[in-house]
C-alpha cells in the first residue's frame, strides 16, 4: 500500500525538482499526443524547445521574440506571485493588463503629436494606474463587503475586453484610419515607439522592467517587513492578525502590485510589440501569468527561468504551426499541461510516499 | 417584444448555467471549490457537438458530453484528492487545459451545423394557450435541468447519501472518523459536477448557438461559480439565481437588437457587471452558509 506521510517542512530538493520534472512530463505526454494528431513526436519537441534558439534559419528572427515575449509573462507573474504568496488569488490580471494599456494608450494620445520624451514615462504611469485602479476594484469589495475576489476580478476581464472593445471602435480610434477600428499605430510616432533598446536582443522598456520587478520582488519578499507580512498572512493568516497585521493592507497591497505591474505590461505592450489598440489587442498573457507564477515556485528568480521557458513554447509553438501545420490550440494545452504536471508532482514537496505493508485494522 | 419569446428564450439561455451551477453546488457541498466549470463546460461543448455532427444525434452528443466531461473533471479529483494539490491552482489548470484542448479538437468542426434538436410536445399542457408555447414547448435539456434541481433538493434533504455528502463538505475531519469515505464521496461528486457541466456546455454548442466556435461559454461557467455563492449553496437559490441571469442576457441581447442608444459593449457587458453587483450585495448581507471544509485539503492522518 502506498502512503503519503505529511513532511514537517516542504522539500528544498523537490521544490526546485518539481518543474523540471513536470517539463519532462509534459514533453512526454505531448509528444504522445503529437504522435496522435499524426505528427513526429520528436521532430515536433525540437521544433518547440531547441529551434527557436539555434535553427539555423529561423533563430536569427526568433531569439529576440523570447525577450519580447517573456517580459509581459514576467512582469504580470511576478506580480500575481506576491498575492499568491497571501492567498490573494487575483485571476483576473488579463484585464489588468487590458486597462492598463487603455489607460496609458489614452493619456499618451491626449498629446498626440507632442514630441518629448517625458509623454512615454507619463504613459507608463497611467498604464500602472490604470492596472491598478482596475485591481482595486476586487480589492475595495473584498475588504469592505467580503465578496470573493477570484469571482471578481474574473468577471472584471470580460468587463475590461468590452472597454477596450469601444476604445479601438470608438472613442480612441485613429481619426485618420478611415473608419477601420485601431488607435492611431504607436509604431509611426517615434517619441512613445517603445523600440529595441539594443537592436536584434528583443529587449525594449517592458523587458528592462520585469527584470527590475524580478530584484525588487525578490528584496521585498525576502528582505523586507511588508514581504514578511505577506508571506505570514499566507501561511498563518491566525498568525499574521495576532501580530497585528491587517488583512485589508495585505490585500490591497497584493492586489495593488499585481494590478500595477500587469497595467504596467500591457502599456509597454501596445506601445512596443503590439503597435496600437486594436480589438483582439488581448493575447491571454493574464492568464498564462498564472501557470508562469506557479512554474516558477512563486519565487522571483524561479518566475525569471519560466517566464523564459513559457516564452519559448509560445514562439517554438508558432514555429512548430508553420513547419509542421501542428494546430495553434495544441500550445496552449501544452501549456495548460505544464501546470498540470506541476501540480500534480507538487505531492512530493509536501508529502513523503511511504510503501507500507497491508495495514492491520 | 413577445412575451412568450421572452420567456421561452430566458429559459433556453438560463440551462446551461442551471446544468453547471447545480453541478457545481453538490460539488462545494461536499467540501470541494472546483473552479474548472468553464474548463468543463468547454469541453462538454466541443465533446457534445463532435460526437452530435458525426452520430446525427444530439441525444448522443449530450450523453457523450456528460461522460467526457466527467472523465476530464477526474483528472481534477486525481490531483486535488489524491496528490492533495492546491484546490484553486488545480481548478484554474482545469479550466486552461479545458480551453486548450476544446480548441485542438474543435478546430475540425469549425463552421458545421449541429443537428436540431427536436422540441417535447407535450400533449395536452403545450395546447393551453400563452403558457405552453412559453412554458411547455422545449426540447428535453431543459426538462432535465429543471428535474436534477429538484433531484439534487431531495437527495441532499432527505436521503442518506445525501447526509453524509453534506456531512463530509461540513467537516472531513468528523466524517472521516465516523467512518465516511471523505476522499470516495468527493470523487463522486467531483464526476457529478462534470458531467453536469458537460451537459450545460453541450448545451450551449448544440441548442443556443448552435454551432462550435473557439471559447465559446465565454464565461458561463465563472457564472455558474457566482451564482453557487449567489444562492447561499441551496438549490432553489441556483435556480433563481440561473433564471436571472438568464433574464438579463436575454434582455440585453434584445436591446442590442432592437438597437437602442445604450452602447453595444455597455450591454454586453451588463450580465458580468449585474454578476458582480449581486455577489457584492449577497456578501453584504453576510449571510454565507458556505460549507465547512469548502476548499480545505483532506489529508486522512490515520
Amino acid at each position: 500500500m502506498i502512503r503519503l506521510e505529511k513532511r514537517p517542512n516542504p522539500s528544498r530538493l523537490w521544490t526546485a525538482l518539481t518543474p523540471v520534472l513536470a517539463v519532462v512530463l509534459t514533453m512526454l505526454v505531448g509528444g504522445i499526443m503529437f504522435a496522435l494528431l499524426g505528427k513526429p513526436p520528436l521532430e515536433a519537441i525540437r521544433t518547440i524547445f531547441w529551434d527557436p534558439l539555434f535553427h539555423p534559419q529561423f533563430a536569427g528572427y526568433s531569439r529576440p521574440q523570447l525577450l519580447v515575449k517573456a517580459g509581459p509573462l514576467i512582469l504580470i507573474a511576478i506580480g500575481l506571485s506576491v498575492g499568491f504568496r497571501a492567498g490573494i488569488w487575483n485571476i483576473g490580471a488579463e484585464g489588468q493588463y487590458i486597462m492598463g494599456a487603455v489607460c496609458g494608450a489614452a493619456v499618451g494620445l491626449a498629446f498626440y503629436p507632442a514630441d518629448t520624451w517625458l509623454l512615454f514615462p507619463l504613459m507608463a504611469i497611467a498604464g500602472a494606474l490604470g492596472g491598478w485602479a482596475w485591481a482595486m476594484i476586487p480589492a475595495f469589495l473584498k475588504t469592505r463587503f467580503g465578496t470573493n475576489e477570484i469571482l471578481v476580478s474574473l468577471m472584471l476581464v470580460y468587463v475590461a475586453e468590452n472597454i477596450l472593445a469601444s476604445a479601438s471602435a470608438g472613442w480612441l480610434r485613429n481619426p485618420e484610419g478611415m473608419g477601420f477600428p485601431g488607435s492611431r499605430n504607436f509604431k509611426q510616432w517615434a517619441s512613445v515607439y517603445n523600440d529595441e533598446l539594443v537592436i536584434n536582443t528583443g529587449m525594449h522598456w517592458g523587458v528592462v522592467a520585469a527584470f527590475i520587478a524580478v530584484i525588487a520582488a525578490y528584496v521585498l519578499m525576502a528582505r523586507h517587513i511588508q514581504g514578511f507580512n505577506i508571506r505570514l498572512t499566507g501561511e498563518a493568516p491566525r498568525a499574521a492578525r495576532f501580530s497585528g497585521v491587517s488583512p485589508a493592507r495585505i490585500i490591497f497591497l497584493c492586489l495593488g502590485i499585481s494590478g500595477a505591474l500587469a497595467g504596467m505590461a500591457g502599456l509597454f505592450e501596445v506601445t512596443g510589440p503590439a503597435g496600437q489598440i486594436s480589438i483582439d489587442f488581448n493575447s491571454g498573457y493574464g492568464f498564462t501569468a498564472i501557470i508562469v507564477a506557479f512554474l516558477g515556485r512563486l519565487n522571483p528568480f524561479g518566475i525569471l527561468l519560466a517566464g523564459l521557458l513559457m516564452a519559448l513554447t509560445y514562439i517554438g509553438g508558432e514555429l512548430a504551426q508553420l513547419m509542421l501545420g501542428l494546430p495553434g490550440a495544441s500550445i496552449q494545452l501544452f501549456q495548460g499541461m505544464l501546470l498540470f504536471f506541476l501540480l500534480a508532482t507538487d505531492v512530493f514537496t509536501n508529502y513523503r510516499v511511504r510503501l507500507t505493508g497491508r495495514e492491520v485494522a | 417584444m413577445d412575451p412568450v419569446l421572452l420567456v421561452a428564450s430566458i429559459m433556453v439561455s438560463a440551462t446551461p448555467i442551471l446544468l453547471a451551477a447545480i453541478g457545481e453546488m453538490v460539488v462545494e457541498k461536499s467540501g470541494v471549490l472546483n473552479l474548472g466549470v468553464e474548463g468543463m463546460m468547454i469541453v462538454g461543448a466541443v465533446m457534445g457537438f463532435a460526437i452530435a455532427v458525426s452520430s446525427g444525434s444530439p441525444v448522443l452528443g449530450f450523453l457523450g458530453a456528460a461522460i467526457a466531461s466527467a472523465v476530464f473533471s477526474l483528472a481534477f479529483g486525481l490531483l486535488t484528492q489524491y496528490l492533495l494539490s492546491n484546490q484553486v491552482a488545480t481548478g484554474l489548470g482545469l479550466t486552461l487545459v479545458g480551453l486548450g484542448l476544446s480548441a485542438l479538437i474543435g478546430s475540425n468542426y469549425e463552421g458545421q451545423r449541429a443537428p436540431s434538436l427536436a422540441k417535447l410536445d407535450i400533449p395536452g399542457l403545450g395546447d393551453i394557450p400563452t403558457l405552453g408555447p412559453m412554458l411547455f414547448a422545449h426540447d428535453f435539456v431543459v426538462y432535465l435541468s429543471l428535474a436534477l434541481v429538484a433531484a439534487v433538493w431531495a437527495f441532499l434533504k432527505y436521503t442518506r447519501a445525501g447526509l453524509i455528502l453534506r456531512a463530509v463538505g461540513e467537516d472531513h475531519e468528523s466524517a472521516h472518523a465516523l467512518g465516511y469515505k471523505v476522499v470516495r464521496v468527493r470523487m463522486m461528486a467531483i464526476a457529478f459536477g462534470g458531467a453536469c457541466a458537460g451537459l450545460g456546455g453541450a448545451y450551449v454548442s448544440l441548442v443556443r448557438v448552435p454551432q462550435w466556435t473557439e471559447g465559446m461559454t465565454a464565461g458561463a461557467g465563472w457564472i455558474a461559480l457566482a451564482i453557487v455563492v449567489f444562492a447561499s449553496w441551496r438549490p432553489l437559490g441556483v435556480l433563481i439565481g440561473a433564471y436571472l441571469f438568464g433574464g438579463v442576457t436575454v434582455i440585453q441581447l434584445n436591446l442590442q437588437a432592437a438597437g437602442t442608444t445604450v452602447p453595444v459593449e455597455l450591454l454586453s457587458m451588463s450580465p458580468y457587471l449585474i454578476t458582480i453587483i449581486v455577489l457584492v450585495i449577497i456578501s453584504a448581507r453576510g449571510a454565507h452558509g458556505a460549507p465547512g471544509s469548502l476548499g480545505r485539503p483532506f489529508h486522512a492522518a490515520s
